[in-house]
């Protein structure tokens, strides 16, 4: 199976516990306001409006396709603000296998891989792929996902998956259709069956004040998630949302919430019974 | 004796004045440089012919280099005592009875440092401080534990006063172990050096953990591959000065290094530096090395009569002496320049190999070349990747990738050291300074050592990349210290004007953070 790759990191200190392989997938079926990296949303069609914009030559573009050339590029990220499109012209079509290819350079460092994006669980046959391979090689998978696809329905992804982290954006379906464009009545019954299953390994929310209300949220879904703790910790991670990357029309109109309210939702989760709760 | 001229001798008498009149030294850094130009004037050994047109000339020519050693070595650079013998018997030259308890044992240590010469006149190693600590904090709770602890800690940094002083802990987890380190991430001090010896299964994870967490905060301890060491020095071996892996009771006699980039330099190209100035220079260095030993051991009268030895805290038997070398990358460099390759250290497969191949070569000449008074290591000197020196410049340490030419990606820089950490049993390492971000997953740097030490590296540091103490080359320094000597203010610790200097000359600031 075939997935679009935005870009492997091969070691990565926040993509879940220890060091992984973080690889992230190019598409998202989400709009979320505070997106950091809206270039990993949509896929390239192959405009070419970027390529005159290279100021090092790492872009061509011959026969109505977009070139890449990896090894001309400084990463400063002209291109992916040149793209009409919300996307990136080096993202790569690679098959499951090659992307195994990709992440075996770093065995023994890793324990671990997290696919993540953009949305990955757009590619759940590449996902189980590259998982089955992953676990084969005694390697940790991990899911990074904004819950859209219904994991009860694909039981052999979740076979080869040992945890997903779940965004848990908005708990109210009016507020999360306002910061991400859809309805969240399958993010939070995956949360749910994920939770039961054992494989909720994270529930991230980001805060900005103003654009919902954080705190109902965090009540809420701590309230619906208690209960399951008993199956496994389940390690809470409360994001400040930073305008870095975020596109200038939202990011001019989003808050900053303080440290004082951040450790204040983290003490509502600690009365809820979390443990494991990381603000970042 | 031989006879210097009247020139030298008056050099020697104005460098003395200099050294007298310097308003950064302290008295103890006075004390010591004046035994040292003193020293200078000595002409006692019996020098190989060439040695000194490699040696004695300007720095960018320089291929033998004996790191200030002095003309007639009074005692081993590097001395490793076998402290557990004090705990246990006592020291009758110090009239020292064996201590009864934490309190006791800490003040036993405290005298019996002060005795211990080294090349710097403090001792370089202090001990297997968890092991032997052990069985005395068992009488204690931990918070008169730790207030021993850090009144002990801040003695030795307070009157050690160089950084090139080591002590160890590990590989099983002890409760003096963890004490220590949560002291020691309290205190923050430049001395001692702190090594953990790590090896996987029987080092556990929350102690290695609480390692990581103590050298995000005070740039130690080190791991050490426990694994690799035991099988090339036995199990009494021990980390001291830098990383120097040396037996227990014993030490190292001298330690002398090529600069493999300056050899470089003499070369028409690979074929005539592997055929015959490498060969020629490493000649010239080991039989230099071996008339060092030599003094050492049958004039200097060292090993008849100084306590340790006497006692047996030391055996001659156990000691050993250390091949050092400098600046694989630029040597790289510059052979590919003069074949017209392209390609850097660090970044290419060629000068990945071709630096492996330099290695093996010396590692081979090492082998062939008996070295006398050296039976614990089989009769041969260990190699060293030696960590430089303040006024090196374009020098890189051992075969470390130079700063600020690091690959991108940290695995494909571990994959370039896998080649050459395990010709070193007397010690190389790698130093990386680590982002803040790891506070919150500090597995991810245990990660990161359990694969380097599957793949056979040896030793790697980590620090803070906010932290006020961090690792220079092969010791710590505060920033602030440095700060206080650049604006010519006295430092109580003689390795902060190696790290001024290495920050100037050796962009150490500079590393990339992972």
């Amino acid at each position: 199976m075939v997935a679009t790759v935005n870009k492997i990191i091969p070691f990565s200190v926040v993509d879940g516990p220890g060091n992984r392989t973080a690889i992230f997938l190019q598409g998202c079926n989400m709009n979320c306001l505070y997106c950091h990296n809206p270039e990993t949303r949509a896929k390239c069609i192959h405009c070419g409006a970027c390529a005159c914009s290279c100021p090092t030559g790492a872009l061509s573009f011959e026969n109505n396709l977009i070139h890449y050339d990896p090894t001309k590029c400084v990463n400063c990220d002209t291109c992916i603000r040149a793209c009409p499109h919300g996307s990136s012209p080096k993202s790569t079509d690679m098959t499951a296998d090659e992307v195994w290819h990709a992440v075996q350079k770093q065995i023994p460092f890793i324990r671990g891989i997290t696919v993540s994006g953009g949305e990955c669980t757009l590619y759940p046959e590449f996902l189980t792929e590259l998982f089955t391979l992953a676990q084969s090689h005694g390697l940790s998978t991990l899911i990074d996902s904004n819950g859209t696809l219904d994991f009860e329905h694909c039981p052999d992804l979740l076979a080869v998956t040992d945890g997903v982290m779940l965004d848990i954006k908005a708990f109210d379906s009016e507020e999360h259709k306002r910061v991400t464009g859809r309805d969240n009545r399958i993010v939070l019954k995956n949360a749910c069956f994920l939770a039961r299953e054992g494989k909720l390994y994270e529930v991230r929310t980001v805060v900005s004040p103003g654009l919902f209300d954080a705190e109902r949220t965090i009540i809420q879904t701590a309230g619906m998630l208690s209960p399951y703790l008993s199956v496994r910790p389940i390690r809470y991670k409360l994001i400040s949302y930073r305008p870095m990357g975020v596109r200038t029309q939202y990011a001019n109109t989003l808050q900053i919430p303080t440290s004082d309210q951040m450790n204040y939702y983290a003490e509502l989760l600690t009365a809820k019974g979390f443990k494991d709760i990381i603000i970042t | 004796m031989r006879d210097i001229s009247m020139q030298r001798v008056n050099e020697t008498r104005d460098k003395i004045l200099d050294i007298i009149k310097s308003p950064t030294l302290t008295h103890e850094q006075k004390v010591a440089s004046m035994a040292n130009a003193a020293d200078s004037l000595l002409e006692v050994l019996d020098l190989p012919e060439g040695l000194d047109e490699l040696m004695n000339v300007p720095l960018d020519r320089k291929c033998i280099c004996d790191l200030n050693e002095g003309h007639a070595p009074l005692r081993p650079r590097y001395i490793i005592p076998d402290y557990a013998k004090l705990i246990k018997e006592g020291c009758k030259f110090l009239q020292l009875q064996p201590p009864t308890d934490l309190y006791e044992a800490l003040n036993c240590l405290l005298i019996f440092y002060k005795h211990v010469p080294s090349v710097t006149n403090f001792p370089v190693y202090l001990g297997q401080l968890d092991t032997l600590l052990e069985p005395f904090v068992q009488e204690v709770d931990d918070a008169t534990a730790k207030k021993l602890l850090r009144g002990f800690l801040l003695h030795v940094e307070r009157t050690i006063l160089d950084s090139f002083s080591h002590a160890n802990i590990g590989p099983k987890p002890t409760r003096a172990g963890r004490l220590l380190m949560e002291v020691e991430a309290e205190l923050e001090h430049e001395v001692p050096n702190l090594t953990l010896k790590y090896e996987e299964g029987v080092t556990d994870d929350d102690f290695a953990i609480l390692a990581i967490k103590t050298a995000l905060r005070a740039a130690k301890p080190s791991f050490a591959n426990h694994r690799m060491f035991v099988q090339e020095l036995g199990e009494d071996y021990v980390i001291a000065s830098c990383y120097n892996g040396l037996p227990l009771g014993g030490g190292s006699y001298t330690l002398c290094r090529l600069i493999l980039g300056n050899i470089a330099k003499r070369a028409g190209g690979i074929e005539d530096f592997k055929s015959n100035q490498l060969p020629y220079v490493m000649d010239i260095m080991a039989r230099y090395m071996d008339t060092r030993v030599r003094f050492e051991v049958e004039e200097s009268g060292f090993f008849e009569n100084n306590f340790l030895a006497r006692e047996g805290f030391i055996h001659r038997e156990r000691f050993t002496a250390m091949f050092g070398l400098v600046g694989l990358a630029e040597c790289v460099n510059i052979l590919l320049e003069k074949e017209g390759r392209p390609g850097r250290f660090g970044h290419d497969e060629y000068a990945t190999k071709l630096g492996e191949s330099i290695i093996k070569q010396i590692n081979d000449f090492n082998e062939q070349h008996q070295s006398p008074y050296c039976e614990v290591t089989g009769g041969h000197y260990l190699l060293h990747a030696q960590v430089g020196l303040s006024d090196d410049q374009n020098i890189s340490p051992g075969t470390r990738i130079p700063i600020g030419e690091e690959p991108d990606e940290m695995i494909d820089h571990l994959l370039v050291l896998n080649h050459f950490h395990k010709y070193f049993p007397s010690g190389t390492g790698d130093i990386f300074p680590i982002d803040v971000t790891v506070h919150q997953n500090p597995e991810y740097v245990l990660d990161i050592v359990k694969g380097s030490f599957r793949k056979e590296l040896r030793y790697l540091s980590f620090y803070g990349k906010n932290s006020d103490v961090i690792r220079i080359t092969g010791y710590l320094v505060k920033r602030s210290e440095i700060e206080k000597l650049m604006k010519g203010q006295n430092v109580i610790h003689d390795t902060t004007a190696l790290g001024m200097g290495a920050v100037i000359n050796g962009k150490v600031l500079e590393r990339k953070v992972r």
